[in-house]
């Protein structure tokens, strides 16, 4: 190796790193075979990559961003080609819940309390059970997001920059899926 | 007035507003019409309380579940290869 990549030992890397990339890929997107891949595809790109490492950050960080970028890849891969889409059905789908007119709730949709309004919120696992059930139904698209925004504290203008999607959309996806949600909860918890 | 009088009126919009407000900062003017909405509309208090709860409870299963990840580990074996190949590539 170079001057410039000294910090870089990549005798070591799967000892050092492998595990921590591998747990990192696990808590976003949920997939081993996916999260094994993508921790190979990390480290081979990142020989390739070798001479560009600077030393500026630690060989982890340097390392993780490269992951990152993966995950993104996948995010935006599994939710391509919906967006145009999304943003129709949202639309339509909306219709369900307000009248086109007016925008009032219509009569089949509005809310009802069903139990989960002035307790703590945190009620066994029959309830997260029907709130996995229901988190399963909602697109990709709002799973990439929500992820994005809760595990790496992204900003709405990076999430949408990162997924190629536009503000717009992304509001009505994540309008719709916390009205679907909701909805389905009612449903399925009285 | 027409624009004010359709939102004020308007459940899509304010339910819009309420998952907007959860994750960034309203205008002075979307914080307005949606505190007039609520006031006078019990159907979206309603909403506004569940999503808050909701909101809550999605959170909580995915720290739990990173958490869960956040001890994931590879197969030795698994390792062993992975380690084999880019020794390979760095001898190429």
């Amino acid at each position: 190796m170079t001057t410039e990549n000294q910090l870089l030992n990549p005798h070591k890397w799967v000892d050092t790193h492998a595990d921590y990339l591998y747990a990192y890929t696990i808590s976003r997107l949920n997939n081993e075979e996916l999260a094994k891949d993508l921790v190979q595809e990390t480290f081979l790109a990142a020989l390739q990559r070798a001479s560009q490492f600077e030393g500026k950050s630690s060989e982890r960080t340097w390392l993780t961003a490269i992951l990152k970028n993966k995950i993104v890849d996948v995010y935006r891969k599994k939710s391509s080609g919906l967006n145009n889409v999304t943003e129709k059905q949202a639309e339509d789908e909306q219709k369900d819940f307000f009248d086109e007119d007016t925008g009032h709730w219509n009569d089949s949709n509005r809310p009802l309390p069903f139990g989960i309004e002035d307790q703590d919120p945190l009620r066994g696992k029959e309830f997260n059970h029907i709130l996995q059930l229901c988190m399963q139904k909602l697109p990709t698209l709002w799973m990439s997001v929500f992820t994005m925004k809760h595990m790496d504290d992204a900003t709405t203008e990076l999430i949408c920059t990162e997924l190629r999607v536009s503000q717009a959309n992304f509001w009505v996806i994540i309008h719709r899926a916390k009205l679907s949600l909701r909805a389905c909860l009612q449903k399925n918890w009285i | 007035m027409n624009h004010l009088k359709k939102v004020i009126y308007n459940c899509k919009q304010a339910t819009l507003l309420i998952e907007k407000r959860q994750i960034t900062k309203l205008s002075f003017r979307e914080s307005v019409e949606l505190r007039i909405h609520l006031a006078g509309c019990s159907m979206c208090k309603l909403y506004n309380k569940q999503s808050h709860v909701i909101s809550t409870m999605v959170l909580q299963l995915f720290r739990d579940s990173a958490q869960q990840a956040s001890t994931a580990k590879l197969d030795e074996d698994f390792k062993k290869d992975l380690q084999d190949r880019i020794e390979n590539e760095l001898n190429k």
